[in-house]
């Protein structure tokens, strides 16, 4: 207001400011995704909490990589943000009809820690469809605690599928019998089990696949991508939308290629560096008072009529 | 304790990689073979001296150091997680595998057996590491 005589390149430079800004809030919340005909776009947090009454029939949420139980220096209470992102959750102007959680909801698969991290996502009232991460998996049994757990009526390590307002759903599980040398695994078994799973759909249908490591070759250096993901992926060229959320790299990072909108989530308990830019992958630490910059959410609309999804990100500092 | 260093302000680990590139490529060319040749020694060297009762392998920074260690039949090795992430130690061939092992958490195996054994981490399978076994033919421990 005091610059209220100001010229309007002066204003432009506010308005692009502001929009970086903006942008600088998004590496930090989560993810908001909205299904919008068909094809995924992300919007920041402050816009959708700013735009309650888009269109926006049909929205899932989809938060990550809790990891419940971590205390290192990178975030010292993983819970605690583990909280806000669910207060952050329960203040969306519109009710999100489910949620997704793309794994590591542990940090070492204790019963005390899938204990805490359920008690706080049951007060977001939203049903909760899971696909473990490596994290999850690492009881004396290799994931029968998390199969007896979460894993009912799913087959094999603990994939599934729904269908939720003609758009059908796919978890897959990718962090089970890892090879030496390899990234993240399907299997031949779960793969068998998809192309039936898929083989009787209109390839109108939009699909949307979860897992925890992402399905695209992200940084191989690292681990980050699943061996036979490209075979999984082979199976839904037909289809005319395909998303494909993940987490795994506590990081957002997209990509769209001819059909395929691919969409990493944020953590909710602590960032990670950005590919080869750090000696490795571990929990990255970032100055006091920001990392809820690097934490977040996301939620996805769904709008019938041929659009894009839409992914909303949102920091759990905004 | 290097590991330590690791959580400090992002940029400097960003930049990090880029100061230690030129000097690296630099050795590459001027003398490349003897740069191999030589690690591999001093890794077997350190292997013996470390004699035959104890072999150590650092878990840190998401890699096995040394990623190869050459030891003596009878040896026990003992990895140490040093990261902030756990990490298990699994045998390609399924000799051995470590529950998961937490920040300062320690997995010991004994190796009666001589060969090469191939392990990596069944968390993060880009992580792999060796352990070359020799007959106890120069300790001669009975």
């Amino acid at each position: 207001m005091a610059n209220s005589g100001q010229n309007g390149l002066d204003k432009d430079n506010g308005v692009s400011r502001r929009g970086v800004l903006e942008c600088m809030t998004w590496a930090g919340t989560g993810v908001l995704w909205s299904i919008l005909g068909g094809i995924p776009s992300s919007l920041g947090l402050s816009e959708a909490l700013a735009a309650p009454q888009a269109l926006t029939p049909f929205t899932f949420l989809q938060i990550s990589d809790s990891h419940v139980g971590f205390d290192k220096a990178a975030n010292p209470d993983a819970l605690a943000t583990l909280r806000e992102a669910i207060a952050k959750i329960k203040a969306l102007p519109k009710t999100p009809s489910f949620m997704i959680h793309t794994g590591d909801i542990s940090h070492l698969s204790k019963e005390k820690e899938f204990d805490d991290a359920d008690q706080l996502i049951k007060d977001a009232g939203l049903p909760v469809f899971y696909v473990p991460g490596e994290h999850d998996l690492l009881d004396d049994e290799q994931g029968k605690a998390y199969l007896n757990r979460y894993g009912k009526g799913s087959h094999g390590a603990g994939w599934y599928s729904f269908d939720q307002d003609g758009v059908h759903f796919i978890g897959l599980v990718n962090v089970v019998d890892l090879k030496a040398g390899g990234l993240g695994n399907l299997g031949s078994g779960q793969l068998k089990w998809l192309e039936g799973d898929v083989a009787g759909l209109s390839s109108s249908t939009p699909i949307v696949v979860f897992a925890h490591i992402p399905l695209w070759t992200v940084y191989p250096e690292w681990g980050w991508g699943t061996e036979d993901g490209a075979r999984a992926l082979s199976l839904m060229k037909r289809f005319g939308s395909v998303t494909v959320l993940n987490g795994h790299i506590h990081q957002i990072m997209q990509k769209v290629e001819g059909n395929v909108a691919f969409h990493t989530a944020r953590s909710t308990a602590f960032p990670q560096p950005p590919p080869g830019t750090a000696p490795s992958p571990g929990p990255m630490k970032v100055p006091a008072g920001e990392l809820n910059k690097f934490l977040g959410i996301a939620t996805v609309h769904f709008v019938r009529g041929g659009q894009p999804l839409a992914i909303i990100d949102t920091p759990l500092a905004s | 304790m290097l590991t330590r260093a690791r959580p400090n302000a992002p940029c400097h680990s960003i930049w990090r990689p880029l100061f230690l590139a030129p000097p690296l490529v630099a050795l590459c060319g001027l003398v490349p073979a003897y740069g191999i040749a030589g690690r591999a020694h001093a890794a077997e060297a350190q292997a013996v001296t470390a004699n035959a009762e104890a072999g150590v392998v650092k878990i840190g920074n998401f890699t096995f150091s040394p990623a190869t260690l050459t030891v003596a039949s009878g040896t026990t090795v003992t990895w140490t997680n040093d990261d902030d992430i756990p990490h298990t130690v699994a045998a390609k061939n399924k000799a051995f595998r470590s529950k998961t092992l937490d920040t300062d958490d320690k997995f010991t195996f004994t190796f009666t057996a001589s060969g090469e054994y191939d392990y990596f981490c069944s968390l993060h399978p880009h992580m792999v590491g060796k352990i070359f076994v020799k007959a106890a033919d120069a300790g001669g421990a009975s």
